[in-house]
């Protein structure tokens, strides 16, 4: 305890104990339960067995009943601990249930029916971390047609907005020519008016083109993102001039130039914008559900979310493949966590 | 000085990340080398930028601006026909529906009181919304810009649900504030009764708030955070120099000098707010009833959702939010330059 205490005071670098360092660290730690307590009881609650799942109160863990091979029963079955008369408890494997009374054997000597009233037994039961609806629910959720469409949308869409957006980025951060600032203004106005607000005409345009259901129809219209050429154009033009004149006077050409200087020294910016993009296009919900109708195009998101109408009770699947959908971006964000946060805290700025 | 503090993280995932965006890209920008090399003989070095410029631009022309200005033909045209050329002119008809009411403060007394009603679960939203995401992305990012234990650790914490789909985060709190979730259990528990958090109407519009909070705020903590840490600590002691205790610190130079991150957050926040939708569709799907119904479903439904489709509405609905936008970002810049 002592060793906590100092631990905790050493934060001020005072040695001592200050009241604004336990708010700090109490707020923090609560903090820490809400925000990913719910992210926790989501994965627990499912590996949970259906009747499980519906129990009120519920249980931190899931449980499972244990069950027995017993000699003359083709299935394993069930284990109770029943009380007996005399206030003793015994462990009996149930073989059915009739109305108020249980038929139970003794899984050691099962040759006598012992009948048993249904409130003297209580079930015998394990915390078990089994797959059952995980299995069950991609049999029925389609998961990996979903995850395949989730993940080409993803990279492809992230590809064509990296070259794209650089493209037009070095454009309008390095020459000078006529129309450049009226671009530019263009792009930086629809800024304010987002994609969500202009849902109508732009199905339309995408019907013309023939992209209706067509994973193409939701990979192109987000690609030109007015917020990925500006976050480039503003990295870009921190680059010196004098760089790109000398590599034309040792005769390079402008193409060579954008992709073997430009390129190169921009990849802290493209990294961010690889992030952003990532995390719009794998989280991505109006869009591809407008797009979207034949449920072989599905991606994970516009699918769980079908499916969540589709089965309205099944919490034990639902919950299973909400995990699944999550597992993807948390594994990824494991790994880069500090990379993603310092990121997007220092574009963040402009 | 200060440029400099703030790249040095992203070269940190220059080296990792970028790298290997970095190889796949020289890849296939070096098939495309020879095609562009004959171009520039061909055009000369001077047009090579609208060369540079034209992908991004067409992909923006075509997907972005034109929808946004045949926005303006489905607005003042009628009828359920999907293709332009075959709806009529209606000229002003369908603003004239939204607009029209008896007693604005009352939807009841609406044309359109599904509109209204959206327009004011969409403000009470944004107005509730906002204010709690600045407050307690300010208080976190306070707390982390302590000198703590664990500093990476609790920001990652933090930032997680960022990461979250939208749907994600509704199935997750769905589940814990049904009849019969967690929070209920820890209510009986605790001797109270159960709560209808997903039945009644307050309680509904109370958690959209709540968990929308709970699945952005890390973005602007960072936000915030990032300004925190660009504050020299030289200011700080010319202030305990001069006397002032933290409290005041907090208010003469803290506040002040986090003004241009609180202006993006509350410009970014508020953009983002205004268009809810997809958290309180999985969520709520809009109930019960229309209590947690905002704007950008109202377009949806008008649009895509439901069996007559009344195009005209959903994009004259779409231009008065987008100019509410407008305005709304306009009167922030407005606002914060008068501040300089």
């Amino acid at each position: 305890m002592g060793t906590v205490i100092s631990y905790l005071t050493r934060t001020r670098g005072h040695g001592r104990l200050h009241i604004t360092d336990f708010l700090t660290y109490g707020y923090l730690f609560l903090g820490t339960i809400i925000m990913f307590g719910p992210v926790l009881w989501l994965v627990l609650s499912s590996f949970k067995t259906p009747g499980e799942i519906v129990k009120f109160p519920p249980r931190l863990l899931p449980y499972r009943q244990v069950t027995v091979e017993v000699t003359g029963y083709e299935q394993p079955l069930p284990l109770f601990i029943v009380t007996q008369a005399d206030g003793s408890t015994v462990e009996l494997a149930q073989v059915r249930r009739v109305g108020l009374e249980a038929q139970m054997v003794d899984p050691a000597d099962p040759g006598e029916i012992i009948r048993v009233h249904i409130n003297d037994r209580q079930p015998v039961e394990h915390v078990s971390f089994a797959l059952d609806n995980y299995i069950e629910g991609v049999q029925s959720f389609n998961f990996w047609v979903y995850l395949r469409n989730s993940v080409v949308v993803t990279v492809v869409a992230t590809v064509l907005t990296l070259i794209v957006n650089s493209m037009a980025a070095f454009a309008l951060s390095k020459y000078q020519f006529t129309g450049r600032d009226a671009i530019f203004l263009i792009m930086i106005g629809t800024l304010m008016v987002p994609l969500t607000v202009v849902l109508v005409p732009v199905f339309l345009v995408v019907n013309a083109v023939g992209w209706n259901n067509n994973l193409w129809g939701v990979i192109v219209p987000g690609a030109a993102t007015p917020t990925g050429v500006f976050l480039l154009r503003q990295y870009m033009l921190t680059i010196p001039d004098e760089l790109l004149d000398s590599a034309r006077i040792d005769g390079a050409s402008e193409w060579r130039i954008y992709t073997q200087l430009i390129l190169p020294l921009a990849k802290p910016a493209l990294a961010v914008l690889t992030i952003f993009s990532v995390m719009w296009r794998w989280n991505d919900f109006l869009w591809p559900l407008i797009v979207l109708s034949r449920s072989e195009l599905f991606t994970l998101q516009v699918g769980l979310n079908s499916f969540q109408g589709a089965l309205n009770i099944q919490w034990h699947l639902i919950l299973a493949m909400t995990v699944l959908t999550l597992l993807p971006i948390t594994v990824v964000f494991a790994f880069l966590q500090r990379n993603i946060t310092t990121g997007i805290a220092t574009t963040g700025m402009k | 000085m200060n440029a400099s503090i703030r790249f040095r993280p992203l070269q940190a995932i220059g080296s990792g990340l970028g790298y290997i965006v970095n190889q796949f890209l020289n890849g296939v920008v070096s098939l495309l080398d020879l095609i562009f090399a004959t171009l520039q003989s061909k055009l000369g070095y001077r047009k090579m930028p609208y060369i540079f410029v034209l992908p991004n631009l067409l992909i923006f022309g075509i997907f972005i601006l034109f929808p946004m200005l045949l926005n303006f033909v489905y607005a003042f045209t009628g009828g359920i026909e999907f293709f332009p050329e075959n709806r009529p002119w209606v000229g002003t008809a369908n603003f004239e529906q939204l607009l029209t009411c008896g007693n604005f403060l009352n939807p009841n007394t609406c044309r359109e009181d599904l509109f209204w009603r959206s327009v004011y679960n969409t403000i009470s939203y944004v107005v509730a919304q906002v204010s709690l995401m600045v407050l307690f992305s300010l208080i976190t990012a306070l707390a982390l810009n302590r000198n703590i234990k664990g500093r990476g650790f609790f920001r990652s914490v933090f930032f997680y649900p960022v990461l979250l789909s939208p749907i994600v985060v509704a199935l997750i709190w769905k589940w814990i504030l049904q009849e019969n979730g967690l929070l209920n259990a820890i209510l009986t528990w605790m001797n109270f009764n159960k709560a209808p958090f997903m039945v009644n109407a307050d309680w509904a519009r109370f958690w959209v708030v709540m968990i929308s909070v709970w699945a952005f705020m890390g973005f602007y903590t960072l936000i915030l955070l990032a300004g925190l840490q660009a504050i020299p600590a030289e200011v700080y002691e010319a202030g305990s120099i001069d006397g002032a205790n933290d409290w005041q610190a907090f208010w003469r130079i803290t506040l002040p000098l986090l003004m241009p991150n609180m202006l993006v957050v509350l410009v970014l926040s508020l953009i983002r707010a205004v268009q809810v939708f997809d958290l309180v569709f999985a969520f709520t799907g809009g109930g019960p009833g229309s209590a947690t119904r905002y704007l950008v479903q109202f377009i949806y439904d008008n649009g895509f959702s439901s069996p007559t489709k009344r195009y005209g509405i959903a994009a004259s609905a779409s231009l008065l939010m987008a100019s509410a936008l407008i305005i709304l970002t306009l009167l922030q810049l407005r606002l914060s330059k008068q501040e300089d």
